[in-house]
């Protein structure tokens, strides 16, 4: 079995969508699209999952403010309730209001920052990582779609040049 | 263009019918004098309530900022007596005025809001919103007829029909330097000329607005949308200094003892937040019975957003009013939270809950916010909530501890609301539901998020 890919270069978005869209409804698998900026719809034309990142981020933040909540009891109603500048400092509800800030900013603090940790995991991303793109022409101006190739390997070539593609490789992968 | 069902037509009268009545029935319940009133506390104290009111009366009468309350220290026991008894009296005989007040001040408000909105929509030059300017005009049809209604009402308590405003009585004012020292400004001709120019000032607006925006349906060129953007511009400028001490006069002073900075923008919050509510749960009642042909869910998803975000930024101004207050403890601005908290706890936290938790939980979701019923409930809650805010800030300066949601004030909610519904229904009729000749229109129609 070989480890053949076509790359399929176009250099208009509008080009692209209507392509990828060709390739979904003739059934053809889509490795991979790479693009120079955010194409508007391409997630849905190739019919990827809605993300859950905004999900993870609301969990991270109710972690957020339990701990808040946690740490300022402990430290300032059950360890050492002192009387500083006459807080009542006898049950955590009756400061409350004093610790609000500082539950709000740790709320925001563990969304924003474990959702985008966990944003850096999900799509492998981290200093010293190699680069990914399969031609460097996609971070300027050309848009690539990388399909397997199965059977047919003519065929398929003329199939993405009728999609408008300026230019359609077959590569060996390793 | 939209046609007037006569199922909500008889619903609004209904509702005013039924409310007139209950206004009616609470008028004539009041206390008349100090006798009824004696015969009322004796009965209450066979309850065994008698002493727990008697005790919270005295804690309300130092928040009410009552003149009479340092004489009555070296008075006699009698006297005393007495002066309870005429407190409890005023009390009483303010409790149907101010659930009249609330129901009124807040019905107003809320078309304000939308007005407010509307005029941001227009110079913001929004482009999903047009398909629903005629909504929003539609709403704020309500504002003439609830402005006049609210000008008599500050009439009548300027000859001295109540004691909403106690600065208004030459009695109160003579014993109290306070509210003496503030009378160059809390006065009567004065504080009713100013009510006039920001009623009329706001109607004027609202009027051409939806005039021009009228005639720009007809128009060859965008002259009337360009007239438009220009009056927006100025309005909104006349409506942000006009609406700051708008909330001193009508609310704040209702507390003359007390004064917070940021009241004005705290009022604000929370008749814009009803007021987006409003045009929202309008708009789901007309798309739903299948008039706005080019609304689609994310008009929907997009209104609920600003129901969301405006709840919060209300609670960032209770939140803030409160905690600074709280923090500091100064005594002569405490005095207005410890009213709240010790008398109005459950209406007073209970709003937060309302206007901050539920819209919070709710409303996160960006698939619920798309669901008609989901912006139906939360729409519920919020317009809810803030009716019980705004009863929080006008009841503990006119009723104290007498408070209670009953006839008085439901009924006058009741009436309010139907008078909202067949105002802003019957206007809907008069104009097509889809704006023709917007710049901004064929944007709006496929308006997409």
């Amino acid at each position: 079995m070989s480890n053949k890919v076509i790359y399929a270069i176009y250099n208009d978005d509008d080009i692209l969508m209507n392509a990828v869209k060709k390739t979904r409804a003739a059934h053809h698998h889509i490795e991979e699209v790479f693009c120079p900026f955010p194409v508007h719809g391409l997630d849905k034309a190739m019919g990827l999952a809605p993300t859950r990142l905004a999900i993870c981020s609301f969990i991270y933040g109710c972690i957020g403010i339990s701990f808040a909540t946690w740490m300022m009891n402990f430290v300032m109603i059950q360890d050492w309730p002192q009387d500083i500048g006459g807080k009542p400092s006898f049950s955590y509800i009756e400061n409350m209001p004093a610790f609000v800030p500082i539950m709000f900013e740790m709320t925001v603090f563990f969304a924003a920052h474990l959702m985008v940790i966990t944003f850096y995991m999900r799509s492998r991303l981290w200093p010293f990582k190699e680069a990914e793109n399969p031609d460097v022409r996609t971070t300027d101006d050309h848009f690539l779609m990388e399909v397997a190739v199965n059977g047919n390997e003519e065929e398929l070539i003329s199939f993405f040049q009728g999609t408008g593609a300026v230019e359609v490789k077959v590569i060996e992968k390793h | 263009m939209y046609t007037f069902s006569s199922k909500l037509k008889t619903f609004s009268f209904i509702l005013m019918a039924v409310g007139i009545l209950g206004i009616g029935y609470g008028f004539l319940n009041a206390p008349k004098d100090i006798q009824e009133v004696e015969t009322l506390l004796a009965a209450e104290s066979h309850d065994g309530h008698g002493a727990v009111h008697h005790e919270e009366t005295k804690v309300e009468g130092e928040a009410h900022g009552d003149a009479h309350h340092d004489k009555a220290e070296v008075a006699q026991h009698d006297a005393e007596h007495t002066e309870h008894l005429t407190h409890v009296l005023h009390q009483l005989q303010n409790k149907p005025w101010a659930a009249l007040y609330v129901a009124c001040i807040f019905f107003m408000l809320i078309s304000m809001g939308v007005l407010a909105f509307y005029a941001i929509q227009q110079v913001a030059q929004a482009g999903w919103s047009p398909v629903l300017f005629r909504v929003m005009q539609g709403i704020t049809a309500y504002l003439p007829m609830g402005s006049v209604i609210f000008f008599v009402i500050l009439i009548l308590c300027g000859l001295h029909f109540n004691h909403l405003f106690i600065w208004l009585d030459p009695e109160v004012v003579a014993h109290d330097e306070l509210i003496a020292n503030k009378s160059s400004y809390l006065n009567f001709p004065f504080w009713i000329i100013r009510a006039a120019i920001f009623l009329i000032g706001w109607n004027l607006y609202r009027y051409y607005s939806a005039k021009n925006c009228v005639a720009q349906d007809e128009a060859t060129d965008n002259l009337y949308y360009k007239k438009n953007f220009k009056m927006s511009a100025g309005f909104l400028v006349f409506f942000i200094v006009s609406e700051s001490i708008m909330s001193w006069d009508w609310i704040m002073s209702v507390d003359p003892h007390w004064f917070s900075t940021l009241f004005g923008w705290y009022v604000f919050a929370s008749f814009f937040v009803s007021g987006i509510t409003t045009i929202a749960l309008v708009t789901v009642y007309l798309k739903s019975r299948g008039y706005l042909e080019y609304v689609n869910t994310s008009h929907i998803h997009d209104l609920a957003k600003f129901m969301f975000g405006i709840s919060i930024f209300w609670t960032y101004l209770w939140f803030s009013q409160f905690m600074l207050i709280w923090y500091a403890n100064i005594p002569e601005e405490i005095t207005y939270f410890i009213t709240r908290i010790q008398l109005y706890n459950l209406p007073f936290f209970g709003a937060v809950v309302m206007n901050f938790v539920f819209p919070l939980l709710i409303l996160l979701n960006t698939d619920f916010k798309r669901l008609s019923w989901v912006i139906v409930m939360a729409g519920t809650v919020i317009l809810g909530g803030h009716y019980l805010d705004f009863f929080n800030m006008i009841m503990p300066g006119t009723v104290g501890d007498r408070w209670f949601i009953g006839v008085s004030e439901i009924s006058s909610v009741l009436f309010f609301l139907g008078l909202f519904i067949f105002a802003v229904f019957t206007a809907l009729t008069k104009t097509p539901l889809l704006p023709k000749r917007n710049p901004f229109i064929e944007e709006s129609k496929h308006f997409h998020y």
